[in-house]
């Protein structure tokens, strides 16, 4: 007997046995039973739709940027245009992409089975975390649509509190409430990994993707509130015509920087913490090993959450905060890099002598790894003083954070979807294209990017719709990479879906992993569990016999 | 017992206790959220009074004490009805949790009554920087009228935060009154409110704050 | 929820904090010494703390929650200190 979700009141308590074949996609239909879900499941899904869709259309604005910087002069964008398409590329990218994507996907599907839970703590708030996102994501499409901002994501006042005649306040107060929605699913996480653990799930059983939510909520909880706050006091400046980072009052210009990097550079750490989290669930799986050091990366990921919000006045080198403060932020800026390279020791120890198999989950986190090493590296390089004045601005710093947030946690995010795809479909997806897309992306990536740092390091300033001629050939090279890389998801789009239908049925556990979320159905029933598991041993408990061959 | 009205245990919880924690919990989190809003502004706040202090201290005698202090008492008191309401709630008292939080509701509402004549008056006083301000007024005392302004905007910006607050706040624990009308809590169920209360009780910690931050910065005493 | 605050309690941390609101009144009538924005604030901590252990229950709490209360008030702290490690710093050497 199929138990259908009530929306907005709790379930029986009395458990019913699901009957054979029933999971959380058929346990009811229509359009009221999936807009009022509960269900962390279903929650999940409706966010990959909406990222997706915002992801796409972030994508569109690069593909734009890049075709206009084909040649010197700008291909076909006025300055203006331009200012406003970068905008909007960083806008939905950080805001409504990257931030969002790992935990409210992944994470919101992942996380009670992987701790053997029947839910998150508050379903009712995750329901509403996913229509508050969407409410953020329509009004920023409105403003973007309806004119544009140009004030790039970083509204830096004067220019944004005063100077910039677009829709400024709207794009604000859409990003705050696309804050509040991290908030919320933040919150859910933290409390739910506090609370809602199996019987035997103790914290050092935990798996490392958990732990890295875990971090990332953290950060979610303590730093998006000064976001809102930096935001709502530019909004006021521009209301009343009078504001406090204003110099004619004696305000500071450089006080509202403050205000927003100390939300957006721990915002990168959001970012790559789930990743991170990720790489460590799928190179334990196709390398048949237990993570080398856990307890260290365990230490590393709470490390990085912590120290990153000790770093963000690296973004102002240049902006006029004084010379100790610049100072201190560098030397911490350096010390923030050391727990992430643990994270890449801990998995190169990890693949040392393991069963190495190359799905393409691999792949993407192997790619993962390298990239995310070479762009933490030229993080170092910006950590310094005098190399930072001289690529501040520049195309160095573009190529240095496109490394890590599409090297890095978009790379992790593919990897983990095709990783956990039989777990939340129920099917397979072609091997083979799975292949062919990982390494059109990396490579796609790499010649997107490359050229960027030297176009930095030689001087071409960012979010200029237009360049001096020497550095045409750099650009060419960068667009045809990027023509590779839209080829590069375009594909997974396309076999993601179609194996919806035509892909061949998963099992429970197409992967032979270990961990919580493996032992139950895919799709998974309404309830997770049918019982609620007892848990007596780590979760990389591998043997280091080769992953299966479902020969396909 | 559960009467009719209370829901049952949410599926994924082991019982009412699990979930009562849970809840109180997630307030606590999201209250720690709800700091770093107000310190953001405290932090700015706390640049420019410590460059413009005289401006400052100026600016902050002009502000009405009398008000600030009765409201200052008259949020405490509301927090002292708010905690007997969950107190009540605890003991399953219907009677005593509503009128415990319609008093609380009345309180807070006396607050943004009080709160609205003192902008009012604020405004009377030319204290209301770009639209009722006399900028020869300060430069008499020998302070700069921007740097008094940077003050004023921080005035409204920090109370205009806090009333929103509460305008939030007084509508959930009417709704809560009306659901302790209705007998919908017990003593194994009643943790909205309780989570409501510690919502209520930190917006009484900011105005504490506030007080001496907006309200005391230099001293009236006249000096003779 | 199992706490043995009385009524009482309550009412006596009330009053208290009654008479710290008067007593931080008062103290802006004195003339301004060199401590008086310290114990105008102390005073203001001391409500705060009387709010947080008896009218939020804080005393009778988990751990867990003190964490959580604890951690806001560090963050807190690490963005107005290292935000001033800036602005404190600028007089003394600056390009």
């Amino acid at each position: 007997m199929s138990t259908i979700s009530a929306p907005f009141r709790p379930q029986s308590s009395v458990r019913q046995t699901p009957t054979a074949g029933e999971n959380y996609v058929n346990a009811a239909y229509g359009t009221r039973s999936w807009l009022l879900t509960t269900d962390h499941k279903r929650i999940a899904l409706l966010y990959l739709v909406s990222v997706s869709s915002m992801f796409i259309i972030g994508g569109l604005a690069a593909t734009l940027i890049r075709l206009n910087l084909l040649t010197p002069n700008g291909a076909f964008m006025t300055a203006d245009t331009y200012n406003k398409t970068f905008t909007a590329h960083g806008i939905i990218m950080v805001f409504y992409f990257l931030v969002p994507v790992i935990p409210s996907v992944l994470g919101n599907f992942l996380l009670p089975l992987m701790i053997g839970a029947r839910d998150l703590a508050f379903p009712r708030l995750n329901l509403a975390s996913w229509y508050i996102y969407m409410v953020g994501a329509a009004m920023i499409l409105w403003v973007i649509f309806s004119g544009g901002i140009d004030t790039g994501w970083t509204f830096y006042t004067p220019f944004s509190s005063k100077a910039s005649h677009t829709d400024v306040i709207p794009a604000m107060i859409a990003i705050a409430i696309a804050g509040f929605s991290s908030i919320f699913t933040g919150l859910n996480f933290i409390v739910t990994v506090h609370y809602l653990r199996a019987p035997g799930m103790t914290w050092f059983r935990l798996p490392l993707f958990v732990w890295s939510l875990y971090a990332t909520s953290l950060i979610l909880l303590l730093a998006t509130p000064v976001l809102t706050v930096a935001l709502f006091l530019v909004a006021v400046e521009r209301i009343f015509g009078i504001g406090i980072f204003d110099p004619a009052l004696g305000g500071d210009p450089v006080l509202f920087q403050h205000l927003f990097w100390f939300y957006s550079h721990p915002a990168v750490y959001i970012m790559v913490l789930p990743a991170m989290g990720i790489v460590s669930e799928v190179i334990t799986c196709f390398a048949r090993k237990n993570i080398f050091g856990y307890p260290f990366v365990v230490a590393a990921s709470l490390g990085i959450a912590v120290v990153g919000f000790l770093v963000w006045a690296h973004h102002m080198f240049v902006a006029g905060q004084s010379v100790y403060a610049a100072l201190v932020f560098s030397l911490l800026s350096y010390c923030v890099a050391i727990p992430s390279a643990i994270k890449v020791f801990n998995w190169t120890a990890t693949l040392y002598r393991g069963s190495i198999s190359f799905r393409t989950p691999m792949l993407y986190i192997l790619g993962f790894i390298g990239l995310f090493t070479l762009g933490g590296l030229t993080g170092l390089f910006l950590a310094a003083l005098g190399l930072n004045v001289h690529v501040h601005d520049t195309y160095f710093i573009i190529a240095h954070f496109h490394f890590i947030m599409v090297g890095g946690t978009v790379m992790a995010y593919m990897g983990g979807l095709h990783y956990w795809w039989p777990k939340i479909t129920g099917k397979l997806y072609p091997e083979s294209w799975g292949r062919i897309s990982a390494l059109l992306i990396f490579f796609g990536f790499l010649l997107t990017f490359l050229p960027q740092f030297v176009l930095g390091y030689l001087g071409m300033p960012r979010r200029y719709f237009a360049y001096p001629p020497e550095f045409q050939v750099l650009n060419v090279l960068s667009t045809a990479g990027a023509s590779i890389l839209a080829v590069g998801y375009a594909l997974p789009l396309t076999y993601l879906i179609w194996s919806l239908r035509y892909g061949p049925d998963a099992g429970p556990n197409p992967w032979e992993a270990t961990g919580l979320e493996w032992q139950t159905p895919s799709p998974p029933p309404t309830h997770n569990f049918a019982e609620i598991p007892v848990v007596d041993c780590g979760p990389y408990e591998y043997s280091g016999e080769e992953v299966p061959d479902h020969g396909h | 017992m559960a009467t009719d009205h209370a829901p049952a245990t949410w599926h994924h919880f082991d019982d009412l206790e699990h979930q009562q924690q849970t809840t109180l919990f997630g307030m606590w989190a999201f209250l720690a959220t709800e700091v770093l809003i107000f310190g953001g502004m405290f932090t700015a706040y706390t640049v420019y009074r410590m460059q413009y202090s005289a401006a400052f201290e100026a600016a902050s005698r002009h502000l009405n004490l009398w008000i600030g202090g009765i409201n200052t008492l008259v949020l405490l008191t509301s927090s002292l009805t708010m905690v007997l309401a969950v107190h009540a709630a605890r003991h399953g008292q219907r009677r005593a949790t509503t009128t415990q939080l319609l008093l609380t509701a009345a309180l807070g509402s006396v607050f943004l009554a009080l709160k609205a004549v003192e902008y009012y008056l604020d405004y009377r006083d030319n204290l209301v920087p770009l639209y009722a301000f006399d900028p020869a007024e300060w430069s008499a005392l020998n302070v700069r009228p921007q740097h008094v302004e940077l003050f004023l905007i921080f005035y409204y910006c920090l109370t205009g935060l806090h009333a929103v607050h509460l305008i939030i706040g007084i509508a959930v624990v009417l709704v809560l009154a009306v659901f302790a009308h209705r007998d919908y809590f017990t003593k194994e169920f009643h943790s909205p409110v309780e989570a409501w209360g510690l919502y209520w009780h930190f917006i009484d910690v900011v105005w504490v704050f506030l007080l001496p931050l907006l309200y005391l910065i230099g001293s009236r005493a006249i000096v003779g | 929820m199992n706490s043995e605050t009385s009524t009482t309690t309550y009412f006596v941390i009330y009053f208290a904090l009654v008479a710290l609101t008067l007593a931080t009144c008062g103290l802006s009538f004195v003339p301004h010494f060199e401590w008086h924005t310290s114990v105008g604030l102390a005073i203001a901590s001391a409500k705060v703390v009387l709010i947080a252990l008896f009218f939020m229950h804080l005393i009778s709490s988990t751990r867990l929650t003190w964490l959580a209360l604890l951690s806001g008030l560090l963050w807190l702290s690490i963005l107005i200190g290292l935000t001033l490690a800036d602005y404190a710093t600028r007089a003394v050497l600056s390009f």
